[in-house]
């Protein structure tokens, strides 16, 4: 028997003797008997010296697992055959402690994240701008007729005759071009305000707005690119639906309808009237166009040449997508700051 | 605009159905708002009766039993209440089953013993006017039991269209039809007024017209009429108009209505002798003058309105209101038609000066086009003649005239493709553009086009062209392709990654954001006791606002985190941890000074009880710290504080927040005083400028190597003045420590029996360790040694044993 199959064989028997121990006394024999100075794994390991130097390495380190198993062994079954002691049973009921709670981003703040992942996904950068706007960025860059109602002071928080609180995203799309030159892909989140206050209106909500301008444009790539908006934000087999409207500051001008995630072409399962979609089988969730080349006149000095640059703009409401998506029924509660609301959303 | 679909279908009528056609319009962009059903359901049960005998009801005085014909083998028996029944009369009958426009399903009943088999129909009852005096009695003629639908207009599908501003053609039936005819390729009838009996050669029977605001008035036309009878109208045409959702009135006046629904031009209707000197003046009105209007008001003017002078002064508002001096009466019988041109902008602002909006001005604010005046005058005219028995004095008053052709456009059908990614054909764009009534000419590959007079004002360019073809055609047709994106990134920039970081970093710690006003009230700036100069109190003032306490710009977010936890307070929820990430405003000399705040406030415990028990930690100073320590170290931003009072903090509790020199913001508990002013306990409070964190906040890190010896560690216990910051005992520590000292953490500060009065003990964790070999316990004593040296030279402290 070489000394490899003996050790093995050593290993096996003082296993089974471990496992087999029934009270401390016992082991401590057993451990006095495998591994005591005078037993004989150590002597085989002490006697390695004295072998064919190609057996010493093998020997020696089998020798050695097997001592460090056995120890480890034998603690294991004192530990078990001390039981009741250290098995003391816990409440696992109870919660956590120190407690760790949850807090949680606005979903506003989430939704617009979500929007603002998407596009950048799609490779649109983030511009910002004030919230306090030149009435020429706010209104004249982006071909707002001088007589537009939108301009009335009854539509149009105003600061001074120049100055007013910004009521779209938009004026950062002309800070954006006047920044940087085509090409340009940018979406600009952000506050704005209108003075309206009822249940479906509220003076100040957030908007996310998006500008393309390349080389060769098209309206098919404004459909593409609302099309992955709409799948990644309400879900992947939503379709959109282009309907022609009209905006100054695009031509053509679009409104968007994204396929209801709320029912089959407007019906609920029970047959009922889906009361999300009011039974359209579509929700509108924003408007988007083919730049105006007046807007382009604008910044045409900025590399911007209404003759040969095409680009495409669109605009959404941060809370109506919020609303959409979660069933928000009024757009006050995002601004009540009810703990109880704010609970519900954007969990981290 | 409501669009009656039986009437449109007189000029174009696809084999749609009306929930067809509303779809196919609303692709093409007239979109179908909503849709619902004028008048009687349906049809059925409906029809015709012959009374062929009338009784009193034996059981009620009110209550006639007749024995009416309805083209069945045996007359039926209806039980009728109307005082103007009468045998020989026709009627409209609604049988057992009939669906009544109030929503009613008629069934057979007993009345007071004597079974009706159905109902002899008012006016009212089939939403054809308002009369329920009585029964309808009709003309003579039809065969009983003919459908009523045959004989009168029973009921109708209506649809409401939403019309963009670019396009008032559209606020008149024959341009939805027009659109329904190139969206559906269904014939289009000739326009109502291709039949004009009207003139132009006459002088309209002597009547003058001047105009002297002609900028305000580019066209104003008028006919004549004599021999009118004024009366009620057919029912086919009140019909209509209540369909429509207009009242009728008399015969003249929904001559007028009638036209304006079809042709989008509103008209008015002066009767002549009662319109002084037979001459009409279109002016500006002057500042302070006044006018009594229709609806019995006296109105105040200015010279942005314009105003119709007869030779006794002024008679109406143009556009807007008609004046009672001479409005069409029952005793009328010349009449001065009117259809004219205004500027829609100052008719949009008169409006809503004078807080009067009509069909009629909604129509005028959009810019109507001055060709329509003459349309209109055509459809009415025929209207009044064959309605009103009237005649038309020969000649046409026409001021101002036409305007401009529209100039000729050019369309390059490669430039549609290029800009809506398509693949549409110039022969579709041509006949696309044909069906909507402009002229086109092929030359050389290029469409030459002719825009029609009522889309002059929304097609002026080429891309105007473009939009068209694209909206008929269908975008649905489109395909959905991604753009180039040449040089396109889609990163966020560091000052945008340290935002999401930052209220990530306050969102894992538990804390919940909030979405304040930006909006807040002037008063906020003393309740904040700011003094007079503090820069806070530089706000931006609106100067519209919704209300006086919503009318500066938030200098802090203080403001919208006081107001949430009040709110929260409020409802009972006694912790509050909270915090805001946005925008700022003080007034600049440019816009405004706005800078992206963080904010966080806490009230109540700083962080939730466990069942394990252990002290409460309440939200103060260094709960609030302990925030900002994480959201600056996520930052990487070295920070300190300093001592600095802020009128909004508790005095001794507050001090700024530094890098380097710069400030970044503020940390603090708030002033009593001030915490109860919105009902608060103790309340901490920090704010930063995100914007200077983001600059001052460190780059990409290079890697530092760490050494494998064993660390020696040390717990001192230093006892110093109480009066001695902790800050400065650690700073001088790791001063004295030299370069092996690696951690100094506090863990514990006492005072009490233990130590001096006047002092307290620090416990400080120290942890020594070389990158180059491990350090004797000798080694370790000399820092110690000099640690001590070091407190008891700078502090006044000393090591206890
Ligand atoms: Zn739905």
């Amino acid at each position: 028997m070489t000394a490899l199959d003996r050790i093995a064989e050593l290993q096996r028997e003082a296993e089974a003797a471990i496992a087999g121990a029934t009270d401390p006394k016992q082991l401590e024999g057993l451990r006095l008997h495998y591994l005591g100075r005078k037993s004989e794994l150590p002597m085989l390991l002490r006697g390695v010296g004295s072998l064919d130097p190609s057996q010493r390495v093998a020997v020696g380190s089998a020798g050695n697992q097997t001592r460090k198993q056995l120890e480890a062994m034998i603690s294991a079954r004192e530990a078990e055959l001390a039981g009741g002691e250290i098995g003391e049973r816990l409440d696992i009921s109870l919660p956590g402690s120190p407690p760790a709670p949850t807090g949680h981003l606005h979903l506003i703040t989430e939704t617009r994240r979500d929007i603002e992942d998407v596009f950048l996904g799609l490779g649109f950068s983030i511009a910002e701008g004030p919230e306090v706007e030149h009435v020429e960025y706010n209104f004249d860059a982006l071909n707002t007729d001088l007589t537009h109602p939108s301009r009335a002071r009854t539509d149009t928080f105003y600061i001074d005759d120049a100055t007013v609180l910004r009521v779209h995203t938009s004026p950062v799309q002309v800070r954006a071009m006047i920044a940087q030159p085509p090409p340009l892909y940018v979406i600009a989140p952000g506050r704005v305000y209108r003075p309206d206050n009822d249940a479906t209106h509220t003076p100040q909500f957030h908007q996310i707005e998006g500008l393309a301008v390349d080389d060769g444009v098209t309206l098919a790539d404004l459909k593409g690119t609302l099309l992955a908006f709409a799948r990644q934000i309400f879900g992947e087999d939503r379709e959109v639906l282009l309907r022609p409207h009209y905006f100054p500051f695009t031509e053509p001008s679009v409104e968007v309808d994204v396929s209801c995630f709320n029912c089959a072409s407007g019906y609920l399962r029970d047959g009922s009237l889906c009361p999300l979609c009011k039974g359209s089988g579509w929700l509108e969730v924003l408007g988007a166009g083919m730049v105006d080349p007046n807007v382009f006149a604008y910044v045409k000095d900025y590399g911007y040449d209404p003759e040969s640059v095409t680009g495409f703009a669109f605009g959404m409401g941060i809370e109506r997508i919020a609303m959409l998506r979660h069933g928000i029924p009024d757009l006050r509660l995002y601004f009540d700051n009810d703990l109880r609301f704010l609970r519900q959303f954007g969990a981290r | 605009m409501l669009v009656p679909v039986e009437w449109l279908r007189e000029y174009c009528d696809p084999p749609l159905s009306t929930e067809e056609l509303a779809a196919r319009l609303t692709l093409t962009g007239t979109k179908d708002e909503r849709s619902f059903r004028y008048g009687a359901k349906k049809p059925d049960h409906l029809v015709v009766g012959f009374v062929r005998s009338v009784a009193q009801h034996p059981n009620a005085d009110r209550l006639r039993v007749c024995t009416v014909d309805v083209g069945e083998a045996e007359p039926v028996t209806i039980v009728c209440g109307a005082p103007n029944v009468a045998a020989g009369q026709t009627v409209a009958v609604a049988r057992p089953g009939a669906e009544l426009p109030d929503g009613r399903t008629l069934t057979a009943a007993k009345l007071r013993g004597i079974v009706s088999e159905g109902m002899i129909l008012s006016e009212d009852e089939l939403a054809l006017g308002s009369d329920h005096s009585g029964i309808l009695v009709l003309a003579q003629g039809p065969t009983p039991g003919t459908p009523l639908s045959e004989v009168l207009p029973s009921g109708t599908d209506v649809i409401e269209f939403e019309i963009t501003p670019n396009r008032p053609d559209c606020l008149g039936i024959y341009g939805i039809a027009r659109e329904a005819h190139a969206s559906t390729a269904a014939p289009l009838a000739a326009p109502p007024w291709s039949d004009d009996p009207g003139t132009f050669s006459g002088d309209a029977g002597g009547v003058k017209v001047t105009v002297e605001c002609p900028d305000l008035c580019p066209r104003f036309t008028a006919r004549v009429f004599d021999q009118v009878t004024i009366g009620e109208s057919p029912l086919w045409l009140k019909a209509r108009l209540l369909a429509a959702g207009m009242r009728p009135i008399s015969n003249v006046v929904d001559s007028t209505n009638y036209a304006m629904l079809l042709s989008g031009q509103p008209l008015h209707a002066f009767d002549l002798d009662r319109v002084a000197g037979a001459e009409l003046t279109i002016r500006r009105a002057r500042a302070g003058e006044t006018l009594e209007t229709l609806d019995g008001q006296v109105r105040e003017l200015d010279s942005d309105l314009v105003v119709i002078d007869d030779a006794d002064g002024p008679t109406s508002i143009a556009a807007i209101m008609g004046g009672a001096r001479s409005e069409v009466s029952d005793s009328t019988t010349r009449i001065l038609l009117e259809a004219a041109n205004w500027d829609g902008a100052n008719i949009q602002r008169s409006a809503l000066r004078l807080g009067l909006r009509s069909e009629a001005s909604a129509r005028f604010e959009k810019g109507l086009s001055p060709g329509q005046t003459l349309e209109a005058l055509a459809v009415t005219t025929k209207l009044l003649i064959d309605l009103c028995g009237a005649r038309v004095l020969p000649g046409t008053i026409d001021v101002g005239g036409p305007g401009p052709d529209a100039p000729q456009l050019t369309l390059q059908p490669d430039r549609v493709n290029r800009l809506l990614g398509s693949e549409i054909p110039s022969e579709r764009c041509e006949e696309i553009l044909a069906a909507l009534g402009f002229d086109v000419l092929e030359v050389d590959g290029a469409l030459r086009v002719h825009v029609p007079h009522f889309r002059r004002r929304d097609v002026t360019r080429e891309v105007d062209l473009i939009e068209e073809v694209a909206r008929i055609d269908g975008l649905d047709r489109l395909p959905a392709t991604l753009p180039p994106r040449n040089g396109a990134a889609g990163l966020l920039t560091q000052p945008q990654r340290l935002r999401r970081l930052a209220e990530d970093a306050l969102a894992a710690r538990g804390l919940s954001e909030i979405v304040g006003w930006s909006f807040a009230d002037p008063a906020l700036l003393d309740r904040l006791r700011l003094p007079a100069g503090d820069r806070m109190r530089n706000v931006v003032t609106i100067d519209n606002p919704l209300s006086q306490s919503l009318s500066i710009m938030r200098p802090t977010l203080l403001a919208s985190l006081l107001d949430a936890a009040r709110y929260n307070v409020s409802r009972d929820v006694d912790d509050v941890r909270i915090f805001e990430s946005g925008t700022v405003y003080r007034a600049a000399d440019v816009l405004a000074d706005e800078h992206h705040a963080l904010g966080v406030l806490l009230t109540g415990a700083a962080a939730p009880a466990s069942w394990r028990g252990g002290p409460r930690h309440e939200a103060d100073f260094f709960a609030a710290k302990g925030l900002l320590e994480a959201v600056l170290g996520i930052a990487g931003v070295e920070f300190s504080l300093e001592r600095t009072d802020w009128a909004f903090l508790y005095p001794g509790r507050s001090a700024a927040v530094l890098a380097g020199e710069q400030r970044l913001g503020f940390i603090g508990e708030l002033h009593p005083g001030v915490a109860a002013l919105w009902e608060l306990g103790a309340t901490a409070v920090w704010a930063l400028d995100l914007g200077l964190v983001a600059g001052a906040a460190a780059s990409t890190t290079a890697y530092k190597a760490f050494a494998s010896f064993p660390a020696l560690r040390e717990d001192l216990a230093i006892v110093v003045p109480e009066t001695v910051a902790v800050g400065d005992v650690i700073a001088t520590v790791r001063a004295a420590g030299g370069r092996d000292l690696e951690t100094v953490e506090l863990f514990d500060v006492y005072a009490g029996e233990q130590v001096l009065p006047g002092h307290v003990s620090l416990a400080l964790h120290l942890e020594f360790r070389a990158d180059d070999r491990t350090l004797t316990d000798d080694e370790v004593a000399t820092e110690r040694a000099a640690i001590a040296k070091a407190l008891a030279e700078r502090h006044g402290g000393e090591l206890r044993a």
